[in-house]
């Protein structure tokens, strides 16, 4: 497999001397006989903000999965800076949790088993596990949710719970999988400044998927921008760029900003090549959506705001 | 006076029989409350039902053999549950049909070992015993058995609770921490089998699902907690019982009948009462 030359960015990042929460080298993984990560390079610094960035089918799940140790993974590395008593120990928040309205659990006993999860044994009150758990609810602004059913919980109040859940075990990693999509505009902002200040306040590492870059733009450090496997990573103004983008993708790439937003547009894609890489992709190009009728040849790939031009 | 008089019948209290089944009784709705709680969690009740319906093979064999019906009971489930891990806990369908194909063989065996028994002891007895129980013919030898049961799965429960419940709530957040679901999913399945047989013993193998998700359903809807709703369960189940054996041990001086009427109807009509007073009124607390 080639790599573009334009992805030479991607290689290796300089993180100007802070301490790395995650590095990846090289990282190749197949699922279901396709290799859906072709090479992937990149750090996360303790306390910053990583937007992994790409639309459906890019990769971003299966990055994440393969970081956490629940998918094999073909060739490269995957280093984890290990937390306090050595243990190699990562927040991770899925996509899509479904929380069942009717279960008795409350938000202070998700959280609970966030920080114990794994033990054996009935638990035992304590005033120190109280604490914990009061003191990570807090920090997420859902201390007023501690006794109320997360099954009942709006999504952003649910997110931020499932955030102090990830949080509970101390890690030095957090990762988070789409963990804005299907919230309301108002929650999607919260939720991106509340990550960036844990990020901070934590000395955490924080990875997130999402396909749509605008709501990071604030919060963010860098970014790990996917497509069909592969990635560059940098701060945001050296990746989020056309020469960056088509280089990756393969083919040309618009950027336009417009008020303060970002619009990515992937054009129609020519060369068989692309294809292959992404079959999902394909399928949604040949058939006709009304986004082809109203943009002629060209996609919006990354987001269609209100501001865009 | 005369009301309580009424229900507490003279020879209740003295009673050896009505004592061991008081005993039993309690013992296995404490058993059912956890493991009932994580069976309603899980969506696993249909597991729960086939189980139930092939210890009836277990039962109907043991007494073919002469033996205790409660090692019937303990065996075939656990088989059940073995079996079911084993031929398809992958995809949720697949454990579906796995399951539905075990309880039609199970109860056609058991049809088989009831038709011989009946043939060779001459007595109806066995049928109704093993489908509908009769906790007063529980033998006093039963009973260390039935503790020692008891305890064994409350004991893996209590081992697994916190990584069983926080898969029942989501999966995905249990595999983020590195739980793997084979490990927790059969320790629950071992349990949920020995819950079964004991319950069967109580109110007999058709109907031992009432007691395990009965007073686990109305619990979960009053509870606050996972573990209220465990102990709510367990106050709910172990009341029904006695009190469906109390009103069993009554029945003997009703003038309709000519013998007692059976504990299980009284169990499992009090354990539907319980949870329809538990729908409504965590109704009409949502409501307000």
């Amino acid at each position: 497999m080639t790599t573009p030359g334009g992805l030479a960015l991607a290689h290796t990042p300089s993180l100007g001397g802070e301490v790395p929460a995650l590095e990846v080298e090289d990282l190749w993984a197949r699922l279901g006989g396709q290799d859906i990560l072709r090479g992937v390079s990149f750090s996360v610094a303790a306390g910053s903000l990583t937007g992994l960035i790409g639309e459906n089918g890019a990769g971003k799940t299966t990055l994440l999965r393969a970081i956490l140790g629940l998918l094999p993974i073909s060739s490269g590395e995957v280093r984890v800076a290990r937390g306090h008593l050595g243990r190699r120990s990562i927040g991770y928040v899925p996509q899509k949790v479904v929380l069942d309205p009717d279960l008795p659990v409350r938000a202070r006993d998700l959280v609970e088993l966030g920080a114990d999860g794994r033990r054996l044994g009935i638990p035992l009150r304590s005033n120190a596990r109280r604490a914990l758990v009061d003191q990570l609810l807090q920090s997420v602004d859902a201390s007023h949710l501690a006794n109320a059913r997360v099954g009942a919980l709006s999504g952003g109040e649910q997110q931020r719970v499932l955030i102090a859940h990830a949080l509970a075990s101390q890690p030095q990693l957090l990762l988070l999988d789409e963990p804005l999509a299907s919230l309301d505009p108002r929650s999607t902002q919260e939720t991106a400044s509340l990550l960036g200040r844990i990020a901070l306040d934590r000395k955490v590492g924080v990875l997130l998927s999402t396909h749509d870059i605008n709501p990071l733009l604030p919060v963010m450090d860098r970014v790990v921008y996917l497509a069909a496997g592969r990635a560059v990573s940098g701060r945001t103004e050296e990746v989020v760029r056309s020469d960056v983008l088509s280089a990756l993708y393969h083919h040309h790439v618009d950027v336009f900003h417009a008020h303060g937003r970002v619009l990515v547009s992937v054009g129609q894609e020519q060369s068989e090549q692309g294809c292959e890489l992404d079959a999902d992709d394909c399928a949604d190009r040949e058939s006709p959506s009304g986004g082809d009728a109203a943009g002629g040849p060209s996609r919006t790939a990354t987001v269609a705001g209100p501001g865009k031009p | 006076m005369s009301i309580l008089h009424a229900i507490f019948q003279p020879g209740l209290f003295s009673n050896s029989s009505v004592q061991d089944a008081a005993v039993v009784g309690a013992v296995v709705a404490v058993v059912c409350a956890p493991v009932g709680v994580f069976t309603v969690v899980r969506g696993q009740s249909f597991a729960g039902h086939a189980f139930a319906d092939i210890t009836a093979t277990g039962g109907s064999g043991a007494f073919l053999l002469g033996v205790s019906p409660l090692l019937g009971f303990v065996a075939m489930a656990l088989a059940g549950a073995g079996a079911t891990e084993l031929l398809g806990a992958e995809r949720q369908r697949g454990r579906d049909l796995a399951t539905g194909v075990l309880l039609g063989a199970g109860l056609g065996l058991s049809a088989l070992l009831l038709y011989l028994t009946t043939t060779t002891e001459s007595t109806t007895g066995a049928a109704v015993t093993v489908l509908f129980g009769s906790i007063f013919a529980v033998s006093s030898s039963t009973l260390p058995m039935v503790i020692g049961f008891g305890v064994s799965a409350l004991f893996l429960v209590g081992l697994v609770y916190r990584p069983l419940l926080l898969s029942s709530i989501n999966p995905d957040l249990a595999s983020a921490q590195g739980l793997g679901r084979r490990t927790v999913g059969l320790v629950y399945m071992v349990s949920l089998a020995l819950s079964v047989a004991l319950s069967a013993l109580t109110i007999g193998a058709i109907l031992s699902t009432a007691l395990l998700i009965g007073p686990a359903a109305a619990a979960l809807r009053l509870a606050r907690s996972p573990g209220r709703a465990i102990v709510c369960a367990a106050v709910i189940g172990v009341t029904a019982t006695w009190a469906g054996i109390i009103l069993a041990y009554d029945s003997y001086n009703w003038p309709t009948a000519q013998q007692g009427w059976p504990v299980s109807f009284f169990v499992v009509s009090l354990v539907l009462a319980a949870y329809l007073l538990a729908q409504l009124t965590s109704r009409r607390a949502r409501r307000a």
